[in-house]
């Protein structure tokens, strides 16, 4: 048997709340205590939706309308708004895509680090001294000044620190992380990353990554979903779907990443036309228009996911079938 | 060290543009009432003027040095506000400086009390507005926000006054006005309710800004973040909401507090209060060149004095600002 | 891109779509029609005319807003008031729009030493509250309804300087503005086909704010009995008669002060509306 995942989301679905546009459908995904799930898909296809629907932090004006998110066997979408409070930033941190805009430019950040620790713990004497320690082990050079500093006063990749020390403060079991290397240099980037991935180790954290680039996750998650226009429409180990990709978006998601090995003798490809908005997929594959496997069938039905080898996938005419 | 260094120095090119902006508006202070047709000395001796000769005329032009160039008037006038005096009221005689000793802290009560009133007001109403954008709340705290500008303080004063008088037969100034110190009691009576006129007034804009603000701040990602941090909902909105939307409020009080200044000339004359305004609107009624330039004069000050003091305010709250 | 026409009914589109701009444009609309009935005579009586057997007679079929202490129709004395404040705030804010338009414009376009006059200039003007900076210049000028409308103009000019220079400021460094000026156009052209078209927007909204404000500034001065002098009505000045008879003779206080604020409300909300109009970034919610 599996072991009881930490993360259980069930047939997820959101939408606006005027005139109503489904934006994610239908999304299922477990995540197991100590284990790294990345969730990869363009902009549009609602991966971000997904996450911060977890912590109920999703934008005014949409809503999640169907389907359960469990947390250690509570559901978070229908806890009480004090119970659910009790669980952010505490049991399940996030960090975020813009770390200028995610930190408060008016609050000194260890005014802004503390606050974790009074909405949960309380204030007592050792607080100080655990925003200090966090923050050193962030890489944070000065840590006395930058308590005393503002957002405004450090650079992208130095505030994304801070903001990693905040989630990790009270050693949360899940962590979030929607794309926050995305507005990083390619550098700092790797420096993050490896950061991050010595905090979960350290920890036994699970966590949650959120991106657009499939490189990014390679060495860091051990599973991966894979979102089209608000489904998940590949899911498995990252070796299997690295090795053997399923979905033709999939596959055509890693012909376009470039290898550093060169063992991909191909050009880079990418994937011709735009992607499709959720809420005008209607009953049929959300990939067809741009799929160059797709029948007619892909354009009157939706595929439901199906189990094949050690992947799911959600296609009629998968890769590697006859 | 050459001048385009010493401008450098914190604070010198500030002061440098106050004291040029002061410079500006004492001259055109100057040049405005000398266009006031007629002159002091009709103003102070009415239509006895007629009886004088233009032997004495030409005397009584020599004795309040009207007589001068407009160059030399305003060197003299010019020295005398330096030194404290302001001039002198030419029909009795009392200096100016004399005058605004008793009528300056009248006015500068009632604007205290109007500013705090009126920030109390618009930034609860605001933020009632806010809470819920489109509701029926939102309509009441904007139905407010626009009664508030709309009304004009006159209209609402005089409202006010007859209400109080002849349905309560309460009517506080229509005693002599008492300082706070003579009767605590009976001052703050008199100025509750042009208080409260002039709160409403300053409550209209601060409303607005305050709506405008919230709801623009409510979006932002580093509210996401604190929600997110499991920040209890009210310090997220204090905390983090209101603290980031102080920034146009407090430009738009200080904004508020100079047209409150101009308010004050018809809440006093209408609830019969001591202050600058009145002293001003009776030398403009008596032609005063005096009283009127030096009164408007220290209104000016005043209003530069809160610029630099809303400038002072919105370091200390916005960090972003370079020092 | 789309050409002017369809911009302008864009534009009237999205303006028809706001409920207070509608409310607003009404509100204002009634009190224009009222105000020509009054230039055209169409009012029930003479405004100054005296009934003296009808005097401080409450609203009736005879009088509709009642009469005042001289048996004058209230009615009549709105109406000729109204008429007198929107004269008096059109005609003074025509002229703080041209003039300070003009001098910002110049002043962000221009640059350097004349800019930092301008803007002197116009903080000095700041600096005063403007009802009394408008009382001072009346108190010198005279009490004809033009001097009151050259006060107040004047007085509001500086508020068309800082609304047309911000814009001019921005746009100057835009790239399609800097190219322009390589490729040798006349300044007269980028000012007519690049930079007044974006200053536009703003102007507008302040043309309709800036009335409502005029309007109470008039009614201000005319109640502290400088502008319009007795027996010729004037809104604040009614509203300053009504004084002592509000007690016994509510509607000698109660009409003028309602046509003021139904005007000043009206062109408050109009200002709102034309600000969502005109600002596409307000229109995509």
């Amino acid at each position: 048997m599996t072991p009881q995942p930490l993360l259980s989301v069930t047939n997820l679905g959101i939408s606006t709340v005027q005139d109503p546009r489904t934006l994610v459908n239908n999304v299922s995904f477990d995540i197991n205590p100590g284990e790294a799930v990345g969730v990869v898909g363009e902009s549009g296809s609602g991966k971000t939706l997904s996450a911060l629907s977890i912590l109920g932090l999703l934008p005014r004006g949409v809503g999640v309308v169907s389907g359960e998110i469990l947390f250690n066997g509570k559901n978070l979408l229908t806890l009480k708004p004090e119970e659910l409070r009790q669980i952010r930033g505490n049991e399940i941190a996030m960090i975020y895509q813009d770390p200028m805009t995610a930190l408060n430019p008016v609050m000194k950040l260890g005014k802004q680090l503390l606050e974790v620790i009074a909405s949960h713990d309380g204030i007592n004497g050792q607080s100080d001294d655990r925003v200090r320690a966090l923050l050193s082990e962030v890489g944070i050079p000065d840590v006395n000044r930058a308590m005393e500093s503002y957002a405004h006063e450090f650079s992208g990749g130095m505030r994304q620190r801070i903001m990693i020390a905040m989630a990790l403060l009270l050693s949360p079991k899940l962590l979030i992380a929607d794309e926050p290397t995305t507005a990083l240099d390619v550098t700092i980037q790797q420096q993050i990353l490896a950061l991050v991935s010595d905090a979960r180790k350290k920890r036994d954290m699970s966590m949650l990554w959120i991106t657009h680039d499939l490189g990014v996750v390679a060495n860091l998650v051990n599973r991966l979903n894979v979102m089209y226009a608000g489904r998940i429409v590949e899911s498995g180990t990252v070796e299997e779907i690295f090795r053997r990709p399923k979905h033709p978006y999939t596959a055509g998601l890693l012909s376009s990443l470039p290898t550093s090995t060169g063992t991909n003798r191909e050009r880079l490809t990418s994937i011709s036309g735009v992607p499709e908005k959720p809420w005008l997929v209607g009953n049929s594959c959300g990939f067809a228009a741009r799929c160059s496997r797709a029948q007619s069938r892909c354009h009157n039905e939706i595929p439901l996911s199906v189990v094949k080898d050690d992947s799911t996938v959600a296609c009629f005419f998968p890769l590697g079938s006859k | 060290m050459n001048f385009r260094k010493v401008l450098k120095f914190p604070g010198v090119s500030r002061t440098l543009s106050v004291l040029t902006t002061l410079f500006g508006i004492s001259v055109f202070v100057f040049l405005v009432l000398r266009v006031i047709p007629g002159d002091s000395i009709t103003g102070a001796f009415g239509i006895e003027t007629g009886a004088l000769t233009p032997q004495q005329i030409a005397e009584l032009r020599v004795y309040y040095g009207i007589d001068k160039s407009l160059f030399m008037q305003y060197i003299s006038w010019m020295q005398s506000f330096l030194s404290g005096k302001f001039g002198f009221a030419y029909s009795t005689g009392v200096s100016v400086s004399t005058l605004t000793k008793s009528s300056l802290p009248v006015t500068i009560e009632l604007a205290i009390i109007g500013t705090v009133l009126g920030v109390i007001l618009g930034i609860a109403i605001g933020m009632f507005s806010a809470k819920k954008p489109g509701s029926t709340r939102d309509f009441a705290g904007q139905l407010f926000g626009l009664l508030a500008l709309a009304i004009p303080g006159f209209v609402l004063s005089t409202g006010i006054v007859t209400i109080m008088a002849n349905k309560f037969h309460y009517f506080p100034n229509g005693y002599e006005y008492m300082t706070p110190w003579e009767n605590p009691w009976m001052n703050f009576q008199q100025m509750m309710f042009p208080g409260l006129v002039l709160g409403i007034a300053v409550a209209a804009p601060v409303m607005r800004t305050t709506r405008s603000a919230l709801l623009e701040t409510v979006d932002k990602d580093f509210v996401r973040t604190a929600h997110g941090k499991g920040v209890p909902n009210n310090k997220v909105q204090f905390r983090h909401i209101l603290r980031n939307s102080l920034i146009p409020i407090v430009t738009m009080t200080g904004i508020q507090f100079g047209y409150l200044l101009g308010g004050a000339v018809i809440v006093e004359k209408i609830f019969a209060l001591p202050g600058m305004g009145r002293q001003i609107l009776d030398a403009i009624m008596k032609r005063e060149y005096a009283t009127v330039q030096s009164s408007i004069m220290i209104f000016a000050i005043m209003f530069v004095l809160i610029n630099v003091a809303t400038d002072i305010v919105y370091r200390k709250i916005d960090p972003r600002i370079l020092k | 891109m789309r050409n002017k026409e369809e911009k302008a009914k864009g534009a009237l589109h999205y303006y028809l779509q706001s409920t207070s701009g509608v409310v607003g444009a009404v509100l204002v609309l009634i009190m224009v029609i009222v105000a020509i009935c009054s230039i055209f005579g169409f009012t029930p009586y003479d405004p100054v005319e005296q009934h003296i057997e009808d005097i401080l007679q409450g609203p009736s079929a005879h009088f509709w807003f009642g009469t005042d202490e001289f048996g004058r129709d209230v009615f009549s004395r709105t109406l000729e008031g109204m008429r007198r404040s929107l004269t008096v705030s059109i005609t003074a804010v025509s002229l703080a729009a041209t003039l300070g338009v003009s001098f910002g414009i110049l002043a962000g376009y221009v640059g350097k030493w004349f800019d930092q006059l301008v803007t002197r200039v116009s903080d000095v003007f700041f600096a005063f509250p403007a009802i009394l900076l408008a009382l001072a210049i009346v108190a010198s000028l005279g009490n004809d309804w033009y001097d009151t409308a050259l006060a107040i103009g004047v007085v509001y000019t500086p508020i068309f300087i800082r609304v047309a220079r911000g814009p001019v400021l921005t746009v100057k460094e835009m790239d399609y503005i800097k190219i322009s000026r390589v490729l040798g156009f006349s300044s007269f052209r980028i000012l007519r086909k690049h930079i007044f078209p974006n200053v536009f927007a703003p102007i507008v909204v302040q043309v309709a704010l800036s009335l409502s404000w005029a309007i109470l500034t008039e009614s201000g001065l005319s109640f502290l009995g400088l502008g319009t002098q007795p027996p010729t009505p004037s809104l604040g000045l009614m509203v300053s008669e009504a004084q002592p008879l509000a007690a016994f003779a509510w509607w000698t206080l109660v009409f003028p002060s309602l046509f003021i604020t139904i005007v000043v409300v009206g062109l408050n909300l109009v200002g709102d509306g034309l600000r969502d109009a005109l600002d596409p970034a307000r229109r995509s919610s």
